[in-house]
């Protein structure tokens, strides 16, 4: 069992922020999170975020609504009920496949498009009914703010980073236990 | 910064180059004369497929220069700021654009005097009934041919070449000024850019309809426009591209971020596609309609030319679909160049399949040397020019208003 000291680093602006997380991560500090108003470029590798496995899951959703098109034209308009649209009788597939791009183009968007929406919802668990998890508001206004769980020792350190870096508050927010999993 | 790297100068081997090319494709050009004779039982053939390659050389490049063109239109008038750093490598490849101009307009006027018969309807006595040449389709549409053709052409070549001449005059004039007059300058390029863009839309489709479209003078499609815009804005973007990655190898371009590069591969990416959808919508809408005046076009296509019309399918959107998908590729130097270098092949067949069918028809045997060497001549011409007109103006710019913001661009 841990106890870990909660600390809200509050900045005014994202340039003295990034500093901040060079700083904080150098001495080998873990960042738990950071709440800025606005997306910041280039922030993802400083505060040590994983690389998104987005990209992944959209590749396979777009391989699945590919999948799904096709076999849903080929059910239609091939095996169950075959017109002859324009003097093109739908005999085969492959033979109107210029007719079936479109769909299945827009199938591929659709379910790639639908797909990783919902996957970032559920991942960031933003369902209807959540809770804010915001812990403090200004982040949606204009502060920006290094959330950080950290034991005494490093507390103390983290505590000088941020006020020598141009921190406005060092906020102390009570301590959380943790529990070891195994 | 080492400032000693913002005046380009021409690499001495770079040069020796697009010497060697030029003197290849010029020998190449003129074997392309004498070993193009004609099929057996044609009287008039003229060189058809020697005068059809070097029409399909200048075009292509002129368009390069012109895609270039409208592209700084757009930074402008998008008044967009990643650009800003790469913005005199784009001005220099737009410069291009008086050469290019100054051999279709050799070509044309080779044409009307009967050199060449790229131009069915340049033929003589086409509209006159009593003529052997006589032909009722061409006769029908010869009021859009002749001397209104000739205006357009002649408005074309103008409008482009005095916005790009004045683009580019603004942004020198604003380099040698002081920080607070060249303000003004700049929004003389945005507002004389939005006049650009407006002109660029109708001149684009039209002068396609009237170099390229014309050339099956029977056949008609209003997607030709775009089609051939999409093609000539990739080829620039690639041509761009190349030329930032290639600088900054040799150590130019310092201030050019890593983002900015993954842009223009962005760039590369998503309007390879915008070529795909056009040519893929021109395609779909003759096939599902099926009526003999417009399927005209493919069936010579699909008939002596099917697996050139595949290649540039595959090499176009196939294989840049898979090259440039992922982030890391586009971050790349040896992949954006590699890719780059076969788009850029493959968009230079794209235009061998709009010129070869209507002029060498069903005689074509597949590609050659003839293809490739004058390929290699216009190539040589281009980066002489290209790189002669980067040496001409410091790598970066100095007053314009988004500089810093595109040197500190990172994502």
């Amino acid at each position: 069992m841990a106890t870990k000291q909660i600390i809200h680093g509050i900045f005014g602006d994202e340039v003295p922020l990034s500093e901040a997380c060079k700083k904080l991560r150098a001495s080998g500090i873990r960042i738990a999170d950071v709440f800025t108003p606005f997306p910041v470029h280039g922030i993802d590798p400083i505060v040590g975020l994983p690389r998104t496995r987005i990209a992944i899951c959209a590749f396979i959703y777009g391989i699945t609504g590919l999948a799904l098109a096709t076999l849903m034209m080929w059910y239609m308009m091939i095996h169950d009920w075959p017109n002859d649209i324009g003097g093109k009788p739908n005999w085969s597939y492959y033979f109107n496949i210029p007719a079936f791009i479109p769909i299945s183009f827009e199938a591929t968007v659709f379910c790639a498009a639908h797909g990783m929406s919902l996957t970032y919802l559920l991942r960031c668990m933003l369902v209807p009914g959540a809770h804010p998890k915001n812990p403090d508001p200004r982040t949606t206004d204009d502060k920006f703010m290094i959330y950080l769980e950290l034991n005494d020792e490093q507390s103390k350190k983290a505590d000088e980073i941020l006020r020598s870096t141009g921190a406005e508050e060092v906020n102390y927010k009570g301590t959380i236990t943790i529990e070891p999993k195994y | 910064m080492n400032t000693d790297k913002l005046n380009f100068v021409v690499p001495a081997k770079a040069k020796m180059t697009s010497f060697v090319l030029m003197g290849l494709g010029l020998i190449s050009i003129i074997c392309m004369f004498i070993f193009d004779v004609a099929p057996e039982g044609d009287h008039h053939y003229q060189h058809t497929r020697a005068w059809a390659n070097i029409f399909a050389g200048s075009f292509f490049f002129m368009a390069i220069a012109l895609g270039a063109a409208f592209f700084l239109g757009l930074q402008y008038a998008a008044e967009s700021g990643w650009s800003t750093s790469v913005k005199r490598i784009i001005e220099a490849v737009t410069w291009y654009l008086p050469w290019g101009l100054s051999f279709l307009m050799l070509i044309f006027i080779l044409g009307q005097l009967h050199m060449h018969s790229i131009y069915p309807w340049m033929t003589e006595g086409i509209a006159d009934t009593a003529s052997p040449n006589y032909d009722a389709v061409i006769a029908g549409k010869i009021g859009y041919f002749g001397a209104f053709w000739w205006i357009r052409t002649i408005l074309y070549m103008v409008a482009w070449v005095f916005f790009t001449w004045k683009l580019r005059k603004n942004s020198l004039d604003a380099d040698s000024l002081g920080h607070e007059e060249a303000k003004g300058f700049h929004w003389k390029n945005v507002k004389l850019s939005a006049w650009f863009m407006v002109v660029f839309a109708v001149s684009s489709s039209t002068s396609a309809w009237d170099w390229l479209m014309s050339i099956d003078t029977h056949w008609f499609s209003t997607m030709m426009g775009w089609y051939v815009f999409s093609g000539m804005w990739v080829s620039a973007l690639i041509t761009i591209t190349i030329l930032v990655v290639w600088l900054k190898k040799l150590g130019y371009l310092e201030f050019v971020t890593e983002s900015t590069v993954h842009d223009l591969g962005k760039w590369m990416f998503a309007i390879s596609f915008l070529w795909t959808y056009l040519y893929f919508s021109q395609f779909m809408l003759i096939w599902y309609a099926d009526i003999p005046e417009e399927v005209t076009y493919f069936h010579t296509r699909w008939e002596s030319y099917k697996a050139l019309m595949w290649t540039v399918l595959f090499v176009n959107f196939a294989f840049p679909m898979i090259m440039l998908m992922s982030r890391d590729s586009k971050r790349n130097f040896f992949f954006l160049i590699f890719v780059g270098t076969i788009i850029f092949v493959g968009h230079y067949l794209d235009m061998i399949m709009i010129v070869m069918p209507g002029t060498v028809g069903h005689n074509w045997t597949g590609l050659s040397w003839m293809e490739l060497g004058n390929f290699l001549f216009f190539l040589g011409l281009f980066i002489y020019v290209v790189l002669h007109n980067l040496s001409k103006r410091p790598l970066r710019v100095k007053n314009h208003p988004f500089i810093d913001e595109s040197i500190h661009h990172s994502y």
